[in-house]
């Protein structure tokens, strides 16, 4: 065999071999790094999450938020304050809304009522709603779940 | 271009160093060539895998959350929501069952090839313990992600540790953190599996690869004269790449599986939930948790799980003080009853496992 | 002399000052239970004494003169009559004047709602066995109906109103049943009063009144029921079945539901089945066959994709993926089915139909998400396949490089 096409397999393999290597190198950087930098949402949203925008809800109104795989009920009282409950009617699993008409809590499904305490005063529901706590952080709200 | 750059860096550090005893080492380093030499791979392999679990288990750990409370769900957030999660919790996960499997094809190669014997018992001690080591990291790591198979399991393998006679209550109690498997025992698994099994295995780790080093690699007795006639394979390049061959092979092989069998979340674990029908403990285990089950309530007057865990212990001894046992190979000559008992071994170990997944 | 004198006016004073209830302490001393009990009774507390139920001398307690204290002359009555019970607990409890010092909020109607129940009208004609306010209350260790020690706390009214109502015995004379105790035990009702201590499930007394007790009448069973159960009395006094069950004077909710052991509805209730209640009065070939038919049908549908869903998504949810936005749509979807129950009682079609086509929308919603993130767990996989493929083309490389450099030696 020719000395030149020697050469020319050698650095063919060299080749295949460098490229592998480069594209190896690559193809586990690449997953490592993006792996490292945190994603958009920092930590699991099972524990607490932002429910609104401080001034987003006036008096005696309320609004259905994402908390993990439930939903949850952030209210405005008729006074101004902000409170925050499980928005899963203890009854049979509907979902709960505000009503300014009732200045409280109702669910559709079988006229459940709920006070601004989330106690169960009227109706089927036979347990309170469960609270969350509310804290302002700057301009959000955020709603948090009590282990 | 990286050559010329490679040894640029060799020099600066050879001058404050003095690399040159390692380079004379590393050039004259050769590997004994025989008909048997392609065992010698396996060692390399768990070196591998564990490497590959060092890196994908430090990248975990910059997530997941040790609490009994948040572990699910940060295991779920890892393999949902942070980028590639989901690859390098299946890498670890699958990694982990190939380093067992590779630590214990490379105990069997040693055994087979009694590659134990003088002066490499030290050697062997090390790694037996490393395979010992390689257990408890899988045991305890699997409880990590506290989902429902995970916690059975847990309690299944603690429960047979408890039943060891006289240290069995200590051993159990130390092992779940308490009396039963709670947030506890996941914290105390935690600490096992992220320092300090990891302390152990390096320390070890580094001995084993250093007494090697120094005594270079063990030929069978069969093949000492074969190996004679030739000077055996430099190790670098040609053993090196070789390794390296073995080692891609390897990751195909993780990346497959992988790939093929992608690792589940499963459901969170409830401790007050009835336990789901036909719990096993890891693949690893079952062959004594298979025996344990198989055995029947008495044998000869004693309870019958006490004599199986009485016979592991003993057949578990003789295997880690093997070098010792056996004074044939100390004396250089070939042992068939050790063979076959080897042989048997292995197919105890193979039955058993294979029943437990096969029997209700 | 002058002592013992002194002593005893001084106790005397003491005593009416302190409104002294001397009956109370000499029965006390008899051990008698009547007397035992009232450490815990509201009306002590309240310093009533004996004497203002019984009559009498409360303040005499020279001891063995009983007979000063318990003087006829001086008004002692001894145990009531039953008869005359309701007027005596009514002379304190119907004034409201009097009540209200004591609780503000206690009502006073109690005497005349009981003389427009069966037990009053009965007790007027001369019955002795029937129910008076003692044998609700009891007489001593009277405690408030909110104490859970009372017997007419809820949890313990139907044992209460059990005494004399699940007694066949004791019932003969009368005709009535004996066995809606043992079938409000079993009923729904029962169930969440009992097993899960839920104090808003209705007992006796929240359908039959407590001081006026009585069944209610045919057409207003409704009603009775629709103080809790508001939507679905809507929705039936809506349809064509109000105006059918009054014109023969059938009852209502009563007659699919039951009245004591009131079943938990299923979706078998309503259709052409075996167990569907529609097929007792409506027979194959009526308009109505076909509606109940196509209610359950439509439900069922509804069920059927909601589980469908509800499989896929927990599949993807056990591979690891983020499924918490289907999570939300099938809460959303059992909504529909819950709502799509409440218009089975509007026993028409399109209504119903509407909301299960809500319900399905939804379903297929959640099951698309689930597909979409299984999808997805198959794309990974396809994607370390192919990575496999570049490993192992990295270990030819390898090989190659190998065999060229042992080709030179």
């Amino acid at each position: 065999m020719s000395a030149s096409w020697r050469i020319g397999r050698r650095s063919f393999v060299d080749l295949l071999l460098g490229g592998g290597v480069i594209g190896s190198v690559v193809s586990f950087l690449y997953p490592v790094l993006k792996f490292v930098m945190p994603p958009a949402v920092a930590e699991a949203m099972d524990q607490s999450v932002v429910a609104g925008k401080v001034g987003e809800l006036p008096p005696n109104s309320g609004k259905i938020f994402k908390f993990g795989r439930r939903p949850g009920l952030l209210i405005s009282t008729p006074s101004g304050e902000l409170r925050a409950y499980d928005g899963i009617c203890t009854h049979l699993n509907c979902t709960v809304q505000y009503r300014s008409d009732f200045g409280h809590i109702w669910c559709a499904c079988h006229n459940g009522h709920y006070d601004t305490s989330g106690k169960n005063i009227s109706g089927p529901p036979p347990r309170p709603l469960e609270r969350y706590t509310v804290s302002i952080r700057g301009d959000d709200i955020v709603v948090s779940r009590n282990s | 271009m990286l050559s010329s750059l490679g040894e640029r860096v060799f020099h600066w550090l050879d001058e404050r160093l003095d690399l040159q005893p390692i380079q004379r080492f590393v050039r004259e380093k050769s590997v004994p060539s025989h008909r048997y030499s392609w065992c010698y791979f396996f060692g390399g392999a768990t070196l591998f895998f564990f490497m590959i679990q060092v890196a994908t288990g430090v990248l975990l750990l910059l997530y997941y959350k040790p609490t009994a409370e948040a572990a699910f769900e940060s295991v779920r957030f890892i393999m949902t929501e942070v980028s590639f999660g989901w690859l390098i919790r299946s890498l670890h996960s699958w990694s982990a069952n190939l380093m067992v499997l590779a630590a214990f094809l490379h105990m069997a190669t040693v055994f087979f090839m009694r590659a134990y014997r003088k002066p490499r018992e030290l050697t062997w001690y090390t790694g037996a313990t490393l395979l010992l080591l390689a257990m408890g990291f899988g045991f305890s790591g699997y409880l990590l992600p506290w989902n429902e198979l995970a916690f059975f399991a847990t309690r299944v393998g603690t429960d047979m540790a408890g039943k060891v006679p006289v240290v069995g209550r200590f051993l159990l109690e130390f092992l779940r953190g308490g009396e039963d498997v709670t947030g506890a025992t996941l914290t105390r698994f935690f600490g096992f599996h992220v320092a300090v099994l990891p302390m152990m295995a390096t320390a070890l780790i580094l001995f084993h690869l250093l007494a090697i080093q120094r005594q270079g690699m063990s030929v069978p007795l069969s093949q000492k004269e074969a190996s004679t006639t030739n000077a055996g394979m430099p190790f670098f390049p040609n053993y090196f790449l070789r390794e390296l061959m073995g080692w891609a092979i390897a990751l195909a092989i993780l990346a497959a599986l992988a790939s093929l069998f992608p690792w589940e979340l499963g459901e969170e674990a409830d401790a007050f939930a009835p336990a789901p029908a036909g719990i096993k403990p890891e693949w690893y285990f079952v062959f004594m948790f298979q025996t344990l089950k198989l055995l029947p309530a008495t044998v000869a007057g004693v309870e019958g799980e006490l004599v199986g865990l009485l016979a592991f212990g003993l057949a578990g001894l003789a295997w880690f003080f093997v070098p010792v046992l056996d004074i044939r190979s100390s004396r250089e000559e070939p042992s068939r009853w050790l063979t076959l008992m080897g042989v048997a071994a292995l197919l105890f170990i193979a039955i058993m496992t294979l029943l437990g997944y096969v029997m209700p | 002399m002058m002592r013992a004198g002194l002593t005893f006016l001084l106790m005397t004073f003491a005593g009416v000052a302190l409104g002294q209830d001397n009956c109370l302490d000499c029965h006390r001393e008899l051990e008698d239970p009547a007397a035992l009990a009232m450490s815990e009774d509201v009306h002590a507390q309240a310093s009533v004494s004996c004497a203002d139920c019984h009559g009498g001398d409360r303040t005499i307690e020279t001891e063995g003169d009983y007979e000063l204290a318990m003087d006829p002359n001086k008004g002692f009555i001894g145990v009531p009559d039953p008869g005359d019970i309701p007027q005596l607990c009514g002379r304190c409890h119907s004034d409201a004047s009097y009540m209200h010092r004591f609780d503000p909020n206690l009502s006073v109607d109690q005497v005349a709602q009981y003389w427009t129940s069966v037990h009053g009208q009965r007790l007027r004609e001369g019955a002795t066995d029937v129910a008076q306010c003692a044998s609700c209350h009891h007489a001593h260790g009277v405690v408030s109906a909110k104490d859970p020690r009372s017997p007419v706390y809820p949890t313990r009214i139907p044992e209460t109103c059990g005494a004399c109502h699940a007694d066949p015995e004791h019932m003969a004379a009368y005709g009535i049943p004996t066995d809606q105790l043992s079938e409000y035990r079993a009923g729904v009702h029962g169930r969440a009063l009992f097993d899960r201590g839920d104090l808003g499930a209705p007992t006796c007394n929240s359908c039959h009144g407590n001081h006026g007790a009585a069944p209610p009448g045919v057409t207003s069973v409704s009603l009775v029921c629709g103080t809790c159960h508001g939507v679905q009395k809507e929705l039936f006094a809506a349809s064509p079945h109000q105006e059918a069950f009054d014109a023969i004077d059938e009852p209502e909710c009563e007659s699919c539901h039951g009245n004591h052991n009131i079943e938990a509805p299923t979706d078998d209730f309503v259709g052409v089945g075996d167990e569907a209640i529609c097929m007792t009065c409506h027979g194959e070939g009526e308009p109505a066959y076909g509606v109940a038919a196509t209610v359950h049908e439509e439900i069922s549908n509804l069920k059927g994709a909601m589980a469908a869903a509800r499989e896929v998504v927990d599949r993807a949810a056990r591979a690891g993926m983020e499924v918490s936005e289907a999570e939300l749509v099938l809460i959303d979807a059992n909504q529909t089915l819950v709502e799509s129950r409440n218009l089975v009682h509007a026993f028409a079609v399109e209504p119903l139909r509407e909301k299960v086509e809500e319900g399905l929308a939804l379903a297929t919603t959640a099951r698309e998400m689930g597909v979409a993130a299984l999808a997805e767990v198959d794309y990974r996989r396809k994607g370390l396949a192919l990575s496999v493929f570049f490993i192992l083309l990295l270990a030819v490389g390898l090989y190659l490089k190998i065999r060229q450099i042992e080709e030179r030696e």
